[in-house]
This record gives C-alpha cells, sequence and structure tokens, in this order.
C-alpha cells in the first residue's frame, strides 16, 4: 500500500516546497518508487526547485479533468529512477481540485508508487485542505518564530477533526514535526526560539531540525533539491530526516553555536 | 546602563531575550486557541454577543470574558467567566 505524506504548515514560506522536493528525492534515493505532486495551484513551484520546468506539459488538473492520462503528465526525475513530479496548473483556479478527482489520481498513483508526497499550498483554504485530505502522515514545517509555530498548531487541530481519516474514525493521521531555518547563534542570543521551546509548544514527535543555510538558495538557483549537496549541512540534515523517517536512528545535529575561535574572542566577535 | 555596558552591548555582546516572551506568548494563545478549537461553529458568535450584552451594563475588554464549552457525558456545561473592573 502506498503512503500518502502531506508537508504543510498553515504559514507560507517556511520550506514546505523545499523539504517536498528534498524528502522526496530522499526516499527515492533510499530506493522507493516516490511521487511528489505540488497541490499549489496558480502558484506553481515544486517544477522550478525539482529542475523540471521546462518539461512540464500536462498537469494535476488536467489529469483530474480527463483532459491527459496520468503517465502524460507525470515527469520523470533527470537524477533518479524512483522519482516523479506531479506538476500543479498554472492557470486553472483552485476549485478545479475536487475532492473526488484527487481522490482518483491518488489511488491510480497508489498502484505505482511506495510514496506519495502532497506539497501542501499555504494557507487554510480549499488547497491546503485537498493536500492534507487524503494523507496518512503530515510533517507539519514549523520555523522557529511565533506566527509560524501558532499557525502549525492551527494545522494540527484541522489534521486532527477535518481529515478523511478523523472524518471517518480511523486511525489518526501520524504527526511530524520538521523545524527549518533553524539558527543556533541566534538562539543562543536569545533571539530566536529554542527547538525545546517549540518542540513543547507543539508537542509531537520530531522528525528533523533544518538548518539556516545559504545552500538551500543555492539549490533551488540550479533546480537541484539541497539533499543532493552532500556537503551541505542542510542537504545533510535532511538525509538525517529521511533517514529517521525510514526508521532509522539518528541524533539530531547542528543543533549548537559553532564555539568562537580564540581569536575572534580576543577581538570580541561572536 | 552603564558606559562599560553600553560599550559591550554595541560590540555585539548583546543578549535580546525577546525569544522568551515568544515563548510565553505562544504558550497562551496556543493554549487559548486549543480550548476553543473543537467548539461548535456558532460559539465565537455567541461570544462576541455575550460581550455585547455586558457591555451594555459593564464596561469590559472582550479580553475580559472568557467562555469554555465542556462536554461531561451526552450534557455540555457552557462556563462564562467575566472578570469585573474592580
Ligand atoms: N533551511 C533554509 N535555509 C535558508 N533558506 C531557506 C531554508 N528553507 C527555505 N528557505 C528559503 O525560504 C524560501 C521559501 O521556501 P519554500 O518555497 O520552500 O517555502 P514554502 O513553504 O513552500 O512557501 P509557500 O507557502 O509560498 O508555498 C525560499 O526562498 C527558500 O530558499
Ligand atoms: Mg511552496
Amino acid at each position: 500500500m502506498a503512503k500518502i505524506i502531506v508537508i504543510t504548515s498553515g504559514k507560507g514560506g517556511v520550506g514546505k516546497t523545499t523539504t517536498s522536493a528534498a524528502f522526496a528525492t530522499g526516499l527515492a534515493m533510499k530506493g522507493f518508487k516516490t511521487v511528489v505532486i505540488d497541490f499549489d495551484v496558480g502558484l506553481r513551484n515544486l517544477d522550478l526547485v525539482m529542475g523540471c520546468e521546462r518539461r512540464v506539459v500536462y498537469d494535476f488538473i488536467n489529469v483530474i479533468n480527463g483532459e491527459a492520462r496520468l503517465h502524460q503528465a507525470l515527469i520523470k526525475d533527470k537524477h533518479s529512477e524512483n522519482l516523479c513530479v506531479l506538476p500543479a496548473s498554472q492557470t486553472r483556479d483552485k476549485d478545479a481540485l475536487t475532492k473526488e478527482g484527487v481522490e482518483a489520481v491518488l489511488s491510480d498513483l497508489a498502484k505505482d508508487f511506495d510514496y506519495i508526497v502532497c506539497d501542501s499550498p499555504a494557507g487554510i483554504e480549499h488547497g491546503a485542505m485537498m493536500a492534507l485530505y487524503f494523507a496518512d502522515e503530515a510533517i507539519v514545517t514549523t520555523n522557529p518564530e511565533i506566527s509560524s509555530v501558532r499557525d502549525s498548531d492551527r494545522i494540527l487541530g484541522i489534521l486532527q477533526s477535518r481529515s478523511r481519516r478523523a472524518e471517518n474514525n480511523l486511525e489518526p493521521v501520524k504527526e511530524h514535526l520538521l523545524v527549518n531555518r533553524y539558527d543556533p547563534v541566534r538562539v543562543s542570543k536569545g533571539e530566536m526560539l529554542d527547538l525545546e521551546d517549540v518542540k513543547e509548544i507543539l508537542a509531537i514527535p520530531l522528525l528533523g531540525v533544518i538548518p539556516e543555510s545559504p545552500d538551500v538558495l543555492k539549490a533551488s538557483n540550479k533546480g537541484l533539491p539541497v539533499i543532493h549537496l552532500q556537503e551541505s549541512i542542510a542537504g545533510q540534515a535532511y538525509m538525517d530526516m529521511v533517514e529517521r523517517f525510514l526508521g532509522e536512528e539518528r541524533p539530531h545535529r547542528f543543533l549548537e553555536a559553532p564555539k568562537p575561535s580564540l581569536i575572534q574572542r580576543m577581538f570580541g566577535g561572536k | 546602563m552603564s558606559l562599560l555596558d553600553s560599550f559591550f552591548r554595541r560590540n555585539g555582546h548583546e543578549e535580546d531575550h525577546s525569544a522568551d516572551t515568544a515563548r510565553e506568548r505562544l504558550k497562551i494563545i496556543v493554549a487559548h486557541e486549543r480550548s476553543t478549537r473543537n467548539g461548535p461553529d456558532y460559539l465565537p458568535a455567541m461570544q462576541q454577543d455575550i460581550v455585547t450584552v455586558v457591555n451594555k451594563y459593564v464596561n469590559v475588554n472582550p479580553g475580559d470574558i472568557h467562555i469554555q464549552l465542556d462536554s461531561l457525558g451526552d450534557t455540555s456545561v457552557l462556563e462564562v467567566n467575566v472578570t469585573l473592573p474592580g
């Protein structure tokens, strides 16, 4: 049975698309047949982060409307055999994502893939609801910042009351916390929420902590999911997260500020 | 703040501590939102009406009125707490 995982957050710009691309790529690198779907109708971005924007012909809504077959819309990733991207429509409005249509596409995909990763749009409107409705598991992406944490809590409430699993009294959606853009230097100065604070407030199991890193922008500039950059701490943290998701034990890394050197301390820098 | 203090602060030794404020504010708002999360859809509108009625007699802020709906078995209890100005 394919597992459906939504990457969600409530708040915009916290790293859902970055995470969807890295996580799906990581699962594929581990040998699992994986498809990643862009639910952000009208604001398609996953294609850029995955580097396949010039190969988009048909999209998710074309498939729902029967204007294209699923295999015509799926784009094979250029790096990984096991990975496909299903792009969002850039032109239609969100209402074209009907619940029945989404369900039909997901159950078709479930025949061929091990993991279906859904990149949710921001907000709690229709597109975000459709992205999370059919999920078996949710990766709640949060920045260590007050509005993001509050919105994540909102999304947890919605997962617990308005998802398919909740509405049908099935086993609840399995929740994972992913803290993104963590900056240990700013945490040590007392100007950014500590990891422990975020964990305590949201009270769901921690799947990963991705550090703030310039490599994320560099990777998206090139259309290469950051998990491919093995020297990058963000890439390494994403690989740890994937391995943890698959049940391996991995200690959380990159949580401490680097110690200032003797010279830096002598001259008063940080 | 002494001259020495301000010298060191300007040299990047500043400890900000605003994250502590963020944490406390978050704990309060999240707890509040969780308590209203599973309530019926009419609850916010009813809360608004109760505020209006109370305000006909005493001047209170919406934040001084706490409304909570708890279910006990097959009955529900609506608890309204109003903090009146001293
Ligand atoms: N760990 C990180 N370090 C540095 N920059 C990051 C990190 N994660 C994400 N970003 C940057 O934050 C921006 C938003 O990321 P992304 O598009 O993944 O967010 P999103 O949640 O999908 O946004 P939206 O809600 O608009 O869909 C991008 O410019 C990305 O490069
Ligand atoms: Mg996005």
